[in-house]
This record gives structure tokens, C-alpha cells and sequence, in this order.
């Protein structure tokens, strides 16, 4: 299949999570979209892995465009880093306003 | 490589301690000695340029004497932020040793971002910077607003580190020999292509929310309001100027030989981050409030080193690296130990404690950039890389128009501190320890001699 097809679904994917963060206003949901779009520049980064594989000149690297693929399991790995701090963060809120409604978060304003 | 290894290592070592030893004493000392031993190796590394350990990294991350130099001075100034702060982190909450070691991990984060040679590094080096402070800013836990800033902090930096790898997967895609190392890229000189140009884009905007540069610097004064003092005291220098290493290294590496591309929109950032920081920064009356913003015109004043990218911008990135670091965390120590944050807690400083008013004196005059202090040599290898440059010769002049301005909302303080008469009401004595004032003078003192000779910092990177 084109590429042309893989680059318009990641963005579509990133562009719902871009949309999602600005939009919502429950704080876990801004997160799912946090992590809808490291998804779906994981798929893109496999697309163009794949693209690079298939052309000539990356064919002769001694790694053979395969980078790409290492690169999602770092991101995988780092996403999970934060997702683990991100909720502890989410559940210290809740502790304290038993809310999870980031529109609760208007104090430093003033 | 010394202090990547070393600083995780040293990180590990507190959490341990923080399970095993009881007393609340204990991690400020292991700290220090940590941080010290760390400082003397890492300087040892960069005299002889051997690394105690030796690991091969596919060139992954390299080392030369210009990141060593950069980190040897994050090192010494965090040295400094121990010596005059560690005794403000134990107040923060039960979990001392905890916070020591995140800041050991920022720390790590911060040697790899310096040092990084392809996109993954820069990416992994960034998070290993950001995650800590995430929990470090929320590590007040029953305080709402602490609570606040750890969110919109988490929030907006996990948005940004999405709209960075977004960048660095276009970038991947552009470039013909499916690269990530930034000297590797082959993105030529004329025209970009549509997926390097996009990814040169999202890099630039995911990396001026790091950095917070206007227009992507909301969440600064919120954030750095919101987060328990000692910590925004880190994390408004160090890492502040890690972000802008970290910025420059990727433009003159990855996208130097396009520079014409995108000089007109580092310009325009410029004069934004300029405008917002020092403008909004003349209305606050909380004396912590105004530092945020001030840190947000600070940094205008270092993206002019991205924008002229020349051998005076570097020279000017480590002079403002230190000159800014040394002058904010002093300020924000002698600020901790006043009870009232508004300008009206300073007043009459002077009559109470001569020494913090004196010293206080010193780093607002340098923050503003007067003669004879680090901060004016800083601002002024900035301004000559801007005219060498060539190119927008107004954008020195509104940076020199704007760095005045800032001497209205910096010199309020020290009105304050001299000029009025303290508040009678006051109950609460300002404790300085003699060590406290020693560090505190010797900061002047770096800060002074910075200003007087910077051929004694620079002079590290020609060795």
C-alpha cells in the first residue's frame, strides 16, 4: 500500500488526540489523547521504516532502515514512564478536590 | 560520559538511602558529596578528556569540550543550589532522599540532552529531564496549587513531548538515508522537502514549549508559581538552560546549513518571548511571579543565540548559562527565607539583614545585565552574535530596548530592599546561617569575576 495512506491515518489518529487535549475537560481523557497521539507517531515511525526498507539506498545500510522500529519501543518504554506518574499526579488531585475536572484548575490565575 | 553514568548511579544511591536511613539530616550531606565527587570527576573528564568508564555508544552521544564545558557548569551551579537550598528541600515534605534523587535523575537528563548525536538521544534525554520534575513540582501533596502546576505541567510537557516525536518521525521520513543522527539527516541546502520542513517545524514548536518561549509559554508562570519554591528555583535555571543546549546543538547540527529558512521565525519568537516576559513581568506584585516571567525574558534573550548560531552565540550560551543560573538560584535562596513573596516582604531588607539585601543587590543587577556582573557580559555576547549574524539588525535593538525595560521590575526590588521602611508587624526572623551568607558571597563573588574576566569560562571550550 502507498504510504501516502499510513501518513493521512497516523495524522488523523494524532490529530483526534491534538483535538481531544484541547477539548476535554476530564483530566484522564485529555491523557488517553496524550497517548492516542505517541501511538500514532509509533505508527508513523513504522511506516516510514517500512517506506525506507523498501528503497534502494536505505537497503544498503548495515541496519537496513530497521531504526525506526528500535525508536517505538524507546517511546513505548517512555510513554509508560509517564503514564505511571501522570496518574499518580491525576489521583493526588482527586485526593484532595475528589475531581478529576481539570476546569478546577483556576487557582494560580489570580 | 562520566556524568551521565555517574549521576544515575547517584540517584539510585539516594533512593536507597531513602529506605534505609531514618534521619531526615542524612541525604542533604550524601547529596552534596555526591554532587561534589560528580563535579571533580566530571572535570577531571574534561581536562583530560578521558571518561572514567569507557562504553561504546555507536556515537550515539559524543563529547566535546563545549558540551563538557556546559555541563561542568550545570554541575557547579547545582553544587551551589545544594549548598544554598538543600536545607529548603527537607521542608518541602517526608520524602528528602526522594527528591535528591530525582533531581540526580534530572540531572543525567540533563548530560544527555547536552550531549546527544541522534534525535532518539535528544528525545530519551528530554524525558529523562521533564519526568522527574513532573513530580517534583507536585511533591507538595496536600497543597492545591502544587497539585495544580504538577497536572498542567504533566499535561503540557506529554503534549509537547507528543508534538517533538511527531517532528522526529517526519524528519525520519525525509531523510533519503533513514537516519536519526542529527549530522546524518542530509537535508541539503535549497528547498526542504514537505516531511523535513514539517518536522523542522514541530521539533522548533515542541522544543519552544520546553523552553517556554512565547507563544508556547503559558503554563510558565502558572507552573513555576504553583510548584513548591526550592524546586522552581531548579527548575527555572538548570533545566531552563539545559532545554536551550539542548535547542541549540540540534539547529546548528541538524538544521544549520538551512538557517535562512527559519531565521525570520526564531526572530519572531525572539521578539515574542521578549515582549510577553518583559511587559507582563512590570504588573506582578508576587516577587515569585515576576521571577517566572523573567524567566520567560531571560530566555527571549537567549534564543538570540539560536538565531545567530555562530561561534559568538556559543560563547554567549555558556556565559548566559551561568551568569543566569548563578543570579536566579541565589535570588530565589534569599527569597525562601522571607515569609512574604510580594515586593512589600523585601522592605526594608537592608537594615535587617545587610548581607542578603547585598548580595540580593548583585544578582538583580546581573539579571538586568549592568557592567561589571556576568549577566552584562552574557547579554552582550548575545547582542554581538546577533549583529555578526547580519541579518533582522532591529532584533538587537528591541533586545536592548526590552533589556532596559526589565530594569523597572528589577529595580522595584532593590527599591524595596533600601528604600522603605520594614513592616513592624513581622513575628518572623530571617534565619541565615554563617555558611549560608559564605556560599551566598561567594556566588557574588563568581558572579563578579565572571563579569570582569568571562575569557575564564570560555576559554574552556578552545582547549
Amino acid at each position: 500500500m502507498d504510504i501516502q495512506a499510513y501518513i493521512a491515518l497516523s495524522l488523523t489518529l494524532f490529530t483526534i488526540g491534538v483535538v481531544g487535549v484541547l477539548t476535554r475537560r476530564n483530566a484522564i481523557i485529555i491523557f488517553m489523547c496524550v497517548e492516542l497521539m505517541l501511538n500514532a507517531v509509533n505508527l508513523l515511525l513504522v511506516a516510514f521504516s517500512k517506506m525506507h526498507a523498501l528503497s534502494p539506498t536505505a537497503k544498503a545500510l548495515p541496519t537496513y532502515a530497521s531504526d525506526a522500529q528500535i525508536f517505538v519501543f524507546f517511546i513505548m518504554v517512555v510513554a509508560a514512564a509517564e503514564v505511571s506518574v501522570g496518574l499518580a499526579i491525576i489521583v493526588m488531585m482527586y485526593r484532595n478536590i475528589h475531581s478529576v475536572d481539570v476546569n478546577f484548575l483556576n487557582r494560580l490565575k489570580n | 560520559m562520566n556524568s551521565i553514568i555517574l549521576t544515575a548511579v547517584w540517584g539510585v544511591v539516594m533512593m536507597l538511602s531513602g529506605a534505609f536511613i531514618r534521619n531526615k539530616q542524612t541525604p542533604k550531606f550524601l547529596a552534596i558529596i555526591g554532587l561534589s565527587l560528580i563535579s571533580v570527576l566530571h572535570i577531571r573528564e574534561l581536562i583530560t578528556k578521558k571518561s572514567l568508564i569507557q562504553v561504546d555508544v555507536h556515537n550515539m552521544v559524543t563529547f566535546d569540550y563545549f558540551n563538557l564545558t556546559f555541563i561542568a557548569i550545570v554541575l557547579s551551579c547545582t553544587l551551589i543550589y545544594f549548598l544554598l537550598s538543600a536545607s529548603e528541600v527537607e521542608k518541602v515534605g517526608p520524602h528528602v532522599a526522594e527528591y535528591f534523587a530525582l533531581i540526580f535523575f534530572v540531572l543525567c537528563g540533563v548530560s544527555l540532552a547536552a550531549s546527544f548525536n541522534t534525535l532518539l538521544m535528544l528525545f530519551i534525554g528530554i524525558e529523562i529531564m521533564s519526568i522527574p520534575l513532573y513530580i517534583l513540582t507536585g511533591s507538595d501533596k496536600r497543597n492545591l496549587k502544587s497539585n495544580e502546576a504538577a497536572l498542567k505541567y504533566f499535561l503540557m510537557g506529554a503534549f509537547s513531548t507528543g508534538i517533538m516525536l511527531l517532528g522526529i518521525a517526519f524528519l525520519y521520513g525525509g531523510s533519503p538515508n533513514a537516519s536519526f543522527f542529527i549530522d546524518n539527516l542530509q537535508i541539503g541546502g535549497g528547498r526542504l522537502s514537505v516531511l523535513t520542513a514539517l518536522g523542522l517545524v514541530f521539533l522548533l514548536i515542541s522544543i519552544s514549549f520546553k523552553v517556554s518561549a512565547a507563544p508556547f509559554h503559558f503554563w510558565t508562570p502558572d507552573v513555576y508559581d504553583g510548584a513548591p519554591t526550592v524546586f522552581t528555583s531548579f527548575m527555572s535555571t538548570i533545566v531552563k538552560v539545559a532545554g536551550f543546549f539542548a535547542f541549540i546543538r540540534l539547529f546548528q547540527n541538524a538544521f544549520g546549513i538551512v538557517q535562512d529558512q527559519w531565521q525570520s521565525l526564531i526572530a519572531f519568537i525572539t521578539v515574542a518571548t521578549l515582549l510577553i516576559g518583559n511587559i507582563t513581568a512590570v504588573f506582578q506584585q508576587s516577587v515569585k511571579r515576576m521571577l517566572a516571567y523573567s524567566s520567560i525574558a531571560q530566555a527571549g534573550f537567549m534564543l538570540l543565540a539560536i538565531f545567530a548560531l555562530n561561534a559568538k552565540a556559543k560563547e554567549g550560551i555558556l556565559l548566559y548559562a551561568a551568569a543566569y543560573s548563578l543570579a536566579t538560584i541565589g535570588f530565589f535562596a534569599i527569597l525562601m527565607k522571607l515569609e512574604d513573596y510580594t515586593i512589600e516582604g523585601f522592605n526594608g531588607l537592608s537594615k535587617k539583614q545587610p548581607v542578603l539585601a547585598f548580595a540580593a543587590t548583585v544578582f538583580l543587577l546581573s539579571l538586568t545585565g549592568i557592567p561589571l556582573t556576568a549577566g552584562f557580559q552574557s547579554k552582550f555576547f548575545m547582542l554581538m552574535a546577533a549583529i555578526e549574524n547580519g541579518h533582522h539588525l532591529w532584533l538587537p535593538i528591541v533586545a536592548v530596548l526590552f533589556a532596559a525595560v526589565s530594569a523597572y521590575y528589577y529595580f522595584r526590588v532593590i527599591q524595596a530592599m533600601y528604600f522603605k521602611e520594614p513592616s513592624q508587624a513581622d513575628g518572623h526572623p530571617i534565619v541565615a546561617t554563617p555558611l549560608f551568607k559564605m556560599v551566598l558571597l561567594f556566588t557574588v563573588l563568581l558572579i563578579l569575576i565572571i563579569g570582569v574576566y568571562p575569557e575564564i569560562l570560555i576559554g574552556w571550550m578552545y582547549r
